[in-house]
């Protein structure tokens, strides 16, 4: 990505060093998010995400805005060209300030759950 | 979790329950042409940070001064309706990476391994991890440029694999050909899953 085009989110680019800004100034040294957040857990912005978003970095803006719709966290990691580890902190801090919602994909109970099967099955078959 | 924020869900915004299917096999069988084939756009990439967590399971001789490293994911999405939503994994490839196959597998329907008739052998830890964990695997024998087709009975007897593990022939290329591995890994699980068989269409069906 050369220096004429705008990378993701605003971030800088340096030709050599390459990001220039790394993960962990994003999360402020946070290794370890405050949530046990899966790949595909779907996140969505709430409505306050509209009016109270004066105390957000651009990351965090990123991410409301990428979840105006339903959207995973590997998703979200690939549209903020971030790895999965740093978006799930800054998805913690996020679900604290109730500005996204989140939905486990409840693993133990779907694996058992025939109209799981069934509506994927549907749906595959109609592709 | 959701129901302590619930009063905050906007309205109109249904969630769609997430489901994963994993797509494993060794390096170049042709995973991400499988996942791209069947994806709703390009495969989606993504790439995870290794600390130190990796020292000692990655080889970083020759890079000794190298805290971290990363590993890449390639995976798809299928919205299968506004409820469900259906992601594919590759996993990575490398031996070294292979402890990132717990999250993958996780909580997933069920399993692909790929086989690459050249390199049967290569599809052997993915067997034994599946198996291992108890998740439902079905083995798609990859067939490039029309290489010789294999009777699958040989297949399964080369890989060992039990008479419960469904083997099909497949082209990774070919839109409608991933379409049936899926839906025969998916059969496959719910038979798996839900102890019985449900499947209302014969899975001889195209």
């Amino acid at each position: 990505m050369s220096g004429d085009q705008e990378p993701p989110a605003g971030r800088m680019i340096d030709d050599a060093a390459g990001p220039m800004v790394r993960p962990y100034v994003m999360t402020g040294g946070r290794l370890v998010a405050s949530s046990q957040l899966d790949l595909i857990t779907q996140v969505v912005t709430t409505d306050e995400a509209g009016t109270n978003r004066s105390v957000l970095g651009p990351e965090q803006s990123a991410i409301i805005h990428a979840a105006s719709e339903p959207i995973s966290v590997a998703e979200l990691a690939t549209h903020l060209d971030l790895p999965p580890a740093t978006v799930r902190v800054l998805l913690g801090d996020l679900l604290e300030e109730g500005l996204v919602l989140t939905q486990e994909p409840q693993p133990e109970a779907d694996v058992h759950d025939l109209q799981l099967y069934k509506a994927v099955l549907n749906g595959l078959r109609e592709l | 979790m959701a129901s302590e924020n619930s009063k905050r869900r906007p309205k109109g915004r249904m969630m769609p329950v997430a489901a994963k299917v994993v797509i494993a096999g060794g390096f170049g069988a042709g995973k991400t042409t499988l996942v791209s084939a069947v994806s709703e756009s390009r495969p989606l990439h993504t790439e995870e940070t290794l600390t130190n967590q990796g020292v000692g399971i990655d080889d970083l001789s020759g890079v000794d001064k190298k805290s971290t490293t990363t590993v890449a994911m390639d995976f798809g999405r299928i919205t299968i309706s506004s409820h469900y939503v259906l992601y594919l994994f590759g996993t990575p490839g490398q031996k070294r990476f292979h402890f990132m196959w717990d999250e993958l597998a996780y909580g997933a329907l069920g399993a692909v391994v790929l086989a690459d008739t050249r390199r049967l052998d290569d599809a052997f830890p993915s067997i034994d991890y599946f198996e291992r964990l108890n998740i439902p695997f079905i083995v798609a024998v990859n067939c490039f440029d029309g290489a010789h087709e294999y009777d699958l009975t040989e297949v399964k007897l080369a890989l060992q694999l039990g008479d419960d593990v469904p083997v099909l022939l497949c082209d990774a290329r070919e839109r409608e050909s991933c379409k049936q591995v899926l839906i025969t890994v998916v059969e496959h699980a719910m038979e798996t899953h839900t102890g019985g068989r449900h499947t209302s269409a014969p899975a001889g069906q195209h």
